[in-house]
């Protein structure tokens, strides 16, 4: 385990040594609007965002109001109508190298048993054997599935499909990770755990974390700074600073802290959420 | 072991009606079960027969590898474009529903007399349906599945090779499966229409000189051949519904 971490390290290192002041992930005035059956959506924008190599950025906000779509865009799936993307200083087109992405829904292939779909994008890459095994291996143990390497996705739970997703994302080692609601089928005990497990790796790989979620508390205790989105089209309405140590647990919860952040983002969040009811209402009377 | 029961009845109930249909239009219409195994023994004995077996056989196993992979590719090409696949699919239904028995000339003319139209009139007949199946596999796939292999960086070629191919298998498997009697079928059409050789030929004959048990014989040799492969092709689905 150590001997994976410190490679990791190692390797993320080199890419340290980019100039510090530019920023790994920068978006200038993205907008995305959705054109479907002669009918255009304004889905996203403008959105500026600036995160630092190293970060853990969190962005909650109300359903349908672009988060997926900004994740997207990010990872190059998704040309923006307007305004600039770029990673580690280069514009994105296409995905970038270096990009991880856990999507919001279960990706996991189900012609694969859970090894092989971790193993899944490294034989892809042409990594050698001798490396895969070792890294998948590591992957499987830090997800929690030794027990299931040879079951089928079908034989496990939704939170646990996502894990194996999570898992085949992390073997790649990728710079910058994100995650959409990876923990939206999980209990909340399981949640929590699951978010300390994060911690671990964020710090152990020191990649640049970008999760969107739903749970505000999983926000709150997570992150470096979440971003809070307004109904669509989304923007960023606040970007609070949480000031967590490096090494924060799931304990944090219980400080006086975490409710005052929680509570900061709940204000925001409340009135994005009751004009979404509102204008939701509107709509069907 | 209750499937095999089931299926040792239905087979007894077929031979069983069979024997009551000989019995009531009678040997000039029919030949009986017993009667036709008997030929069928014979014919299996002789020389002859198996060099019609084995171009009958040759023919079809060309036309089904034409039929399979050329459909698969073109449907997986023809799903991948939103755009071709939606132009595509009422052409491939129209085509499709052409009685293909008035191309034959056709074919007859660009190919000559012998195998090479025996596979392309096989072909005609198996490549639309897998083709269709294919691509409608693809378009029903989950759209993440496609964006992973974007995210993952993949080749076009592994995509379609190590994503798109596995995860529409066992739509696959039931294209082949309706391909495989058609392209049988369109096979035997075609010796029987304009061939020296094969089982389509023998049966051409037999019709001409009233040799109702070889008719018959052939007949239940090409079943229990296109039942086994459908059994098997079946249980191959099966194993990957387990998965
Ligand atoms: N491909 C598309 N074509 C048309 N409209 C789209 C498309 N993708 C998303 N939208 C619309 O854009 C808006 C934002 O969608 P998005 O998936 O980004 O929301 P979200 O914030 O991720 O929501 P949730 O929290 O429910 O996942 C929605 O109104 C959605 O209907
Ligand atoms: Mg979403």
């Amino acid at each position: 385990m150590s001997a994976a971490a410190s490679e990791i390290t190692v390797k993320s290192d080199a890419v340290k040594q980019m100039p510090v002041e530019q920023p790994h992930v920068a978006l200038r005035g993205i907008t995305c609007v959705f054109h479907s059956r002669g009918r255009s959506l304004h889905a996203l924008g403008p959105v500026d965002l600036s995160l630092t190599k190293g970060e853990f950025f969190s962005v909650v906000g109300p359903s349908g109001c672009g988060k997926s779509t900004l994740l997207d865009i990010l990872a190059g799936l998704n040309p923006p109508q307007t305004g600039t993307a770029q990673f580690e200083g280069k514009p994105i087109q296409g995905v970038p190298d270096g990009v991880g992405v856990v999507f919001q829904e279960d990706a996991s292939f189900p012609w694969l048993n859970v090894h092989d779909n971790v193993a899944f994008g490294l034989r892809r890459a042409g990594v050698d054997p001798a490396e895969i095994k070792r890294r998948v291996d590591y992957a499987i143990g830090f997800m929690g599935l030794k027990d299931f390497a040879a079951a089928y996705p079908a034989q496990l739970s939704g939170g646990m499909r996502q894990r194996v997703c999570i898992a085949r994302t992390l073997v790649l080692q990728p710079r910058l990770i994100m995650l959409d609601e990876p923990f939206g089928a999980l209990d909340q005990q399981t949640r929590l755990i699951m978010g300390d497990e994060l911690l671990r790796l964020w710090r152990e790989t020191s990649a640049t974390i970008l999760l969107i979620t739903h749970a505000l508390d999983e926000a709150a205790m997570l992150s470096d700074r979440v971003g809070v989105m307004s109904t669509r089209p989304g923007t960023f309405i606040d970007i609070v600073e949480t000031g967590w140590d490096r090494n924060r647990d799931s304990r944090v919860v219980s400080t006086p802290h975490f409710g005052d952040i929680t509570a900061r983002l709940w204000e925001k969040l409340r009135v994005e959420a009751l004009k979404m009811m509102s204008t939701s209402e509107t709509r069907s009377s | 072991m209750r499937r095999f029961g089931g299926t040792a009845i239905v087979i007894l109930a077929c031979i069983a009606i069979w024997q009551l249909l000989y019995l009531y239009v009678g040997d000039s219409a029919l030949a009986s079960p017993l009667q036709t195994v008997e030929k069928l023994s014979v014919l299996l004995r002789t020389g002859d027969f198996w060099i019609h077996v084995s171009e009958t056989g040759r023919a079809f196993v060309l036309a089904l590898l034409i039929a399979v992979l050329g459909g698969i590719a073109l449907g997986v090409i023809l799903g991948l474009g939103r755009l071709a696949g939606d132009v595509a699919e009422p052409i491939l239904v129209t085509l499709y529903s052409i009685p293909k028995i008035v191309l034959y000339p056709l074919v007859l003319l660009c190919f000559g007399l012998g195998m090479s139209a025996k596979v392309a009139f096989g072909v005609m007949h198996g490549l639309i349906p897998i083709t269709l199946f294919s691509m409608n596999a693809i378009r029903q796939m989950k759209p993440v599945y496609r964006r992973t292999s974007q995210v993952l960086r993949l080749t076009t070629l592994q995509t379609a090779l190590t994503v798109i191919v596995p995860a529409i298998l066992p739509e696959i498997i039931s294209g082949v499966r309706l391909g495989f009697s058609l392209t049988l079928l369109g096979v035997l059409i075609g010796e029987m229409f304009a061939s020296q050789r094969g089982l389509g030929f023998l049966l051409t004959s037999a019709i001409n000189l009233g040799q109702i048990d070889t008719i018959m014989a052939i007949a239940l040799l090409l079943t229990v051949f296109a039942i086994a492969c459908n059994t098997l092709m079946m249980m191959f689905d099966r194993h990957l519904a387990h998965r």
